[in-house]
């Protein structure tokens, strides 16, 4: 596209960006402050991950967005064409077939290879935002690794309900040392972050920050002894793949209570459907 | 060094295929990513002049040591970065002899991200004294044998990693490879 530099961004902008992305690999967890730029979507629709995709892209990359795990929603499908056509580079559905992933709220279920990047869109980056709203306070306290508040949070949670009722934005610390937010993935996610094999990003436009967690980092959802980390999943197989290992979407089939779950990453629930397809005609 | 020794042929191109590089290193510590654009900037190898101009502009204040100085108007011409006021005040150190860690800016505990980055300019990568690599980005870890560190590198490094998430962030750079040693790393002698 004529007129802008390619990936949309200026160099100075990009090189800002890639700064505060070294720094964030090497300090894993830590939100890192960087100079967001107004994006031409609005704050919410993912600004911080274009900026963060933008600031890596080059022209040999294979681009995949997905939005709640669907490649096919909006969003997915208007950052896909943006990068289309402000960097001219190649993009796909295919998970395995990615180089970069950019993701808003689910990881895929395929498992990522060291060779590839997910950047993550994250709405609210501090962890402890709903407990302190104070960013001077909450600061001080990731300076400190003074995380008491989120076990009280946990702990009340266990007292008033049985259980830690956190389904989505499970807080997480990484590699020991910070407490950090996986952005809105459902909880049934969060274990996929444990020790991936791909670099993990995270960018928030509308506050500004930017976060990582390098390969094979230990991030461990917390919990207690007695109380540990437990995954929720509908129990119900897919309804159009009949996979019993992925994370599903409850759709309303109509108005006489009919539902069905499915698969909420397309692009997993597409590949059994045609291996099953290709099974059926060879039987 | 005259100011005519080229900077990026390409600069939108290659400074993102030179990052990649960089990004590449500090999340695999000790793979040894290559740099793939030609960089001529004599006493700078390819890798060490590419992470210079990669990274640095007029918002970071950069110190060359020794005899890394003679490139200093390339460096200025290139990236429009100033020089700094001390090696304590600089954003990013270029050398080819390892200054004390503790003489650069190691960041505070609430902003950590605020630490220099040293860009260690060596003989070689490999048939050094050999170090582990334990921590983020390794699998397992990992055999890493670099030329033309100090003696006492192990212990500096362990006194630089125990101030976690303060802490230098080291790219080490030989030809057209480098190597990242993020402040994450422990680092031991094998």
């Amino acid at each position: 596209m004529s007129g802008y530099n390619f990936a949309y961004l200026d160099e100075q902008t990009k090189r800002m960006i890639r700064r505060a992305i070294l720094k964030a690999v090497a300090i894993p967890g830590h939100q890192v402050p960087f100079g967001g730029r107004e994006m031409p979507l609005p704050y919410g629709w993912g600004t911080g991950g274009i900026q963060v995709t933008a600031a890596i892209l080059g022209p040999s990359d294979v681009l995949k967005v997905i939005d709640q795990g669907a490649d096919d929603t909006t969003n997915a499908v208007s950052i896909r064409r943006f990068f289309a056509r402000t960097a001219g580079i190649e993009t796909t559905t295919h998970t395995a077939d990615a180089s970069v992933i950019q993701t808003r709220h689910r990881i895929p279920e395929t498992p990522l290879r060291a060779d590839q990047i997910i950047v993550y869109q994250v709405p609210l980056p501090e962890p402890l935002a709903k407990l302190e709203q104070s960013r001077a306070e909450t600061r001080q306290m990731h300076a400190l690794a003074e995380y008491g508040l989120m076990h009280v949070k946990l702990y009340e949670d266990i007292a008033r309900y049985g259980h830690i009722s956190i389904s989505y934005d499970y807080p997480v610390m990484v590699n020991g040392r910070y407490l950090m937010s996986p952005s809105p993935i459902p909880a049934f996610d969060t274990p996929k972050m444990h020790r991936m094999a791909a670099l993990q990003l995270f960018g928030a436009g509308r506050e500004k920050r930017i976060y990582a967690i390098p390969p094979h980092t230990d991030v461990k959802p917390l919990d207690f002894d007695d109380h540990p980390f437990r995954l929720t999943r509908a129990p119900q197989a897919c309804g159009l793949c009949g996979a019993r290992d992925s994370y599903l979407d409850e759709v309303v089939m109509d108005d006489r209570g009919g539902r069905l779950f499915v698969c909420s990453d397309t692009d997993y629930c597409a590949g059994r459907q045609s291996m099953r397809q290709d099974e059926d005609a060879a039987a | 060094m005259t100011l005519d020794a080229p900077g990026f042929a390409d600069p939108v191109m290659e400074a993102q295929s030179c990052f990649r590089a960089v990004l590449d290193a500090m999340a695999h510590p000790g793979s040894l990513p290559v740099i793939a654009c030609v960089l001529a900037a004599p006493p700078l190898d390819q890798a060490t002049a590419a992470v210079l101009l990669t990274l640095a502009d007029a918002a970071t204040p950069v110190w060359l040591a020794g005899e890394t100085a003679s490139a200093w108007d390339w460096l200025a011409f290139h990236s429009g970065a100033p020089r700094a006021a001390s090696i304590g005040g600089a954003g990013f150190i270029c050398a080819t002899e390892m200054p004390n860690l503790d003489l650069l800016e190691a960041g505070s505990d609430a902003a950590p991200e605020t630490a220099a980055t040293l860009i260690l300019q060596v003989p070689a990568l490999e048939g050094g004294p050999p170090l582990i690599l334990y921590g983020p980005g390794l699998e397992a870890p990992t055999r890493f044998a670099p030329q033309g560190l100090p003696e006492d590198f192990v212990k500096q490094w362990s006194a630089n990693h125990r101030l976690f998430p303060r802490g230098i962030d080291l790219i080490l750079c030989c030809g057209e490879q480098l190597c990242g040693l993020p402040r994450s790393l422990r680092i031991g002698a094998a």
